[in-house]
């Protein structure tokens, strides 16, 4: 498939989205898309079978502050029944950082949704857990964050706060002695 | 120690024995966290052969530990395991901080990293270096056998 087919694909079947070419240094083709428009492209780029765009390799961000839009989200999709890569870019503001899930479409993007999430503070709509990934759960900031204290100095926490409750563990303890018998 | 005529009996007290027991026999846990715990495994094979000392054997539970060797940067996400690890263990027990990292936060000056594993548990031997040759290793761990040697009973 020559360059920017892909796009003009995509382009064809979801008339309103707003999609745009831009040129890559290597062979995988990029392309901006829309904020709202992620859901149903991502739909589509799996589903199609001229794209089969069936596994999301990375998902992650970038942060190019003080720019303005701020934060690029970079999706990079492999289609392993057309030997292809993809690049698919979306621009966000700093005052409303935040997208729809594609949970639904890629499993795979729960983690990488959520590491984002913790390091830069993109808030992902509608996502299953929504905790944070890398970081300490009560941890303030985003880390990734171009305008982030990187020295920070905090006094490092000794003990976690249980994450179940005592009939929790008391019923996971039994569940693991009848799953042994 | 003291050999008595006649008697084939060896006498002491109970004190020098407890002490010559502990140094004699410490177990390290493994809690290899980075590039430091390669050093450590080299310590222990047989090149350089913790063995001599009587250390050599690293046990999967600290429930069987008397030494916690923290090789490598300690992550504050990773400081509560360490130490609920180290609470595991029974007494007594004694922690090696080896590395630059493990002591002061080495070259990882920033929010991920814990400076320095003395804020978490209470540090007997720190070890330098980036890593630490076995060699260093080794002499840290023969500080801490003069150490327990020098502890009193109560």
């Amino acid at each position: 498939m020559e360059s920017h087919a892909i796009v003009s694909l995509l382009q064809e079947a979801l008339p309103g989205a707003q999609l745009e070419s831009v040129p890559s240094i290597d062979l995988h083709e990029t392309f901006y898309i829309s904020r709202d428009d992620v859901p149903a492209a991502a739909t589509l780029l799996r589903d199609r079978e001229d794209l089969k765009f069936g596994l999301l390799a990375e998902l992650t961000a970038a942060d190019f502050y003080p720019r303005e839009p701020r934060f690029e989200l970079i999706y990079i999709l492999v289609s392993i029944a057309h030997r292809r890569r993809l690049r698919m870019k979306v621009r966000l503001n700093a005052a409303d950082a935040h997208v729809a899930t594609i949970c639904g479409v890629w499993p795979a993007a729960n983690w990488l949704e959520r590491e984002v999430w913790d390091l830069f503070g993109i808030v992902f709509d509608g996502h299953p857990d929504p905790r944070r990934l890398l970081m300490p759960e009560d941890w303030e900031g985003y880390p990734l964050r171009k305008d982030y204290p990187v020295q920070i100095n905090k006094h490092a926490s000794t003990a976690e706060p249980l994450q179940v409750t005592a009939q929790e563990f008391r019923a996971n303890v039994e569940k693991d002695r009848l799953a042994r018998r | 120690m003291g050999l008595e005529a006649d008697i084939p009996v060896l006498t002491t007290t109970v004190e020098k024995m407890v002490q010559w027991a502990r140094r004699s026999s410490i177990w390290p846990v493994t809690f290899g966290l980075a590039c430091c715990a390669i050093e450590m495994m080299a310590m222990s094979c047989g090149r350089y052969d913790i063995a001599r000392f009587g250390a050599e054997v690293f046990r999967g539970s600290p429930r069987q530990s008397d030494l916690m060797i923290v090789a490598g940067r300690l992550s504050r996400k990773m400081a509560p395991a360490l130490r609920r690890i180290y609470d595991q263990m029974p007494e007594p027990k004694w922690v090696i901080s080896m590395g630059a990292c493990a002591s002061i936060g080495g070259v990882f000056d920033n929010y991920a990293l814990v400076q320095g594993v003395d804020q978490v548990v209470p540090v007997d031997v720190f070890v330098p270096g980036c890593p630490p040759r076995p060699e260093s290793l080794i002499y840290g761990i023969v500080q801490l056998q003069r150490k327990i040697d020098r502890t009193k009973l109560a």
